[in-house]
């Protein structure tokens, strides 16, 4: 092996640094500023660290004034539903399409695969009046229908997924007599389980960090969920940086905790995803 | 009880329940919609009256003639300008953590990051960071001798720009990640046979990796320009369009031209020409994939 040139050496390691400190720079001004006495916020510089990182005081009034308890029960409200009947929908109808023939098979997954092509961006102003008409705006079933109805990400890595699990475990369980529901939830389901991860994640990341969906159909205060209630706290104490800052970290910390202990599969969920 | 039916009753009972749901919500959310723009975008509905009024192409005229309306895409320049530097970053840092280097987990774990977040926090912290008075970029610009006024969010020339370099730092970890997938599937023996026949480390670059990697690259880049044709929350919530709407995008003016001033026919009109565009480029993505493909 002939060594590595140290020009090319010093580069790697110099556009590193570069970067860590680019992405390392906002979220520390954001902590250094969270744990500030409004005295120091006034006479300290914005980059300097706070004198404890044990006064709290900031996140508890950003906790209470952005109402962050009705935030956070409504976000995993909305999450709860929308991951299980994701789930639950997503794997049957993967189990039917892929696990029998029949007639108008080949359309109807066509149909399924051709809707990923319609950005959902824009169907919005249908999709409001549709909603609307359900009684459901300013409900938090509404913006869980539209997660659950409108994103079609979970039949993609499950179709993919289901094609990996042989037929004939089908086949024996049918000989013993079992029924296809029944080879469906204790066969199938169970071995879906890393597609299962897989959707969990990506779904748990795109409603957690969605704002345009609560801000478009939940607009009454008792509906907020963590990003309309971070976008309400801002409105509210806008300029006072050092109670935004711990209003930001709370919302941010949920997900970054989530990243350090599932990053393996949100790496390789990601990673599927994309490439559906 | 269902084990004693018939397989093939069995099967139809599967098929029709579990097909039915997510059928009809496809249909409800996906394609009703997508038809029901184009109808209503010749027409001058307001989203409530009981009259819509067919218009015939008035409304496609008005998009395409308004600068107002079609002139706001040139301030998405920016965000698909700042997504080509981000994917050439991308390509670049997943090249170094795919190679040996010390604490190549390390640095993959942060750069990836910022994708996690929410989206909100996000922009606040950058408006924090930009902040013209109190913000932290600022104060570390006049500290090392560069000017220490400007205002990054409240400048009409550059203000695009500012609010996609944020769009860089939270998605170039995310391009990143799939560009290391691709290449950590490209065989190593390829390299090494390659490095036996004299190949620089550009030519193994040139010649294996970019080869290998294409379809990424062409999967990223598409991602790149639907992501900039649809930008808008970080406008949204940073700068409401300002200043002087020089930071608007299509998707608010969307969202306004429906919601505030309760004109559905335009805003269609306006839906559809932007679904009309990031089809024609998803279709271009297929063709090009499936060709590869063969």
């Amino acid at each position: 092996m002939t060594r590595e040139n140290p020009v090319w050496t010093f580069i790697k390691y110099l556009s590193l640094a570069i970067a860590a400190f680019g992405i390392l720079f906002p979220p520390y001004v954001i902590v250094a500023n969270a744990f500030k006495t409004p005295e120091e916020f006034t006479n300290k510089s914005t980059m300097s660290l706070p004198d404890s990182f044990l006064n709290f005081d900031n996140f508890g009034d950003a906790f209470v004034q952005a109402d962050m308890t009705k935030a956070f029960g409504n976000t995993l409200i909305i999450l709860g539903v929308t991951l299980v009947l994701n789930v639950l929908l997503g794997s049957a109808f993967c189990y039917a399409v892929s696990r029998f023939k029949f007639k108008l098979q080949g359309p109807l997954v066509g149909l399924f695969l051709f809707a990923t092509i319609i950005p959902q961006i824009t169907t919005q102003v249908v999709n409001y009046k549709t909603i609307q008409s359900l009684d459901l705006t300013n409900h938090l079933m509404g913006p869980t229908l539209l997660y659950v109805g409108a994103d079609i990400l979970q039949i993609y890595i499950y179709l993919q997924f289901i094609r990996n699990i042989p037929y004939d475990l089908d086949e024996a369980a049918m000989m013993e007599g079992a029924s296809l529901f029944k080879i469906f939830y204790s066969i199938i389901l169970p071995l879906l389980g890393p597609a299962t991860a897989t959707v969990v994640i990506l779904k748990t990341i795109s409603i957690y960090n969605d704002m345009y969906t609560p801000y478009l159909y939940l607009s009454k205060p008792d509906k907020v969920v963590v990003s309309t209630a971070l976008m309400r706290f801002f409105g509210v104490n806008s300029g006072d940086w050092q109670m935004i800052s711990s209003a930001i970290l709370i919302i941010m910390i949920p997900t970054a905790v989530m990243y350090l202990f599932l990053q393996k599969y949100i790496f390789a969920g990601v990673t599927s995803g994309a490439v559906k | 009880m269902l084990s004693r039916l018939p397989f093939g009753t069995q099967k139809k009972i599967i098929i029709i329940s579990f097909v039915a749901l997510p059928l009809l919500l496809l249909l409800t959310f996906s394609y009703y919609p997508a038809l029901e723009l184009i109808r209503l975008s010749f027409t001058n509905w307001d989203g409530m009256s009981q009259d819509k009024d067919w218009i015939g192409l008035q409304n496609y005229r008005e998009v395409f003639s308004n600068s107002e309306i079609f002139g706001v895409f040139k301030h998405n320049i920016a965000y698909f300008v700042v997504g080509i530097v981000q994917n050439i970053a991308a390509i670049y840092f997943a090249i170094i953590l795919n190679g040996k280097l010390k604490g190549k987990y390390f640095f993959r774990l942060l750069l990836f990051l910022p994708y996690i977040l929410n989206g909100v926090a996000v922009a606040y912290a950058f408006g924090y960071v930009f902040d013209t008075t109190n913000g932290s970029l600022n104060l570390l610009l006049g500290s090392v001798g560069l000017g220490s006024e400007t205002s990054w969010l409240g400048t009409e020339k550059f203000v695009n720009y500012t609010l996609a370099s944020i769009g860089f730092w939270r998605f170039m970890g995310f391009n990143m990640v799939i560009y290391l997938a691709a290449l950590q599937s490209i065989p190593g023996d390829l390299y090494e046979a390659a490095s036996i026949d004299g190949a620089s480390k550009w030519q193994q670059f040139r010649f294996i990796t970019v080869p290998n990697i294409y379809k990424i690259i062409e999967l990223n880049l598409f991602l790149t320009v639907t992501g900039a044709l649809e930008v808008f929350d970080l406008p949204f919530v940073l700068t409401l369009g300002g200043p002087a709407g020089s930071s608007e995008t299509f998707v608010m003016k969307i969202l306004e031209t429906a919601f505030q001033f309760n004109n559905y026919g335009l805003a269609s009109a306006m839906s559809v020409v932007l679904l009309i565009f990031v089809v024609i480029v998803l279709s271009i993505q297929r063709f090009f994939l499936s060709r590869k493909g063969d």
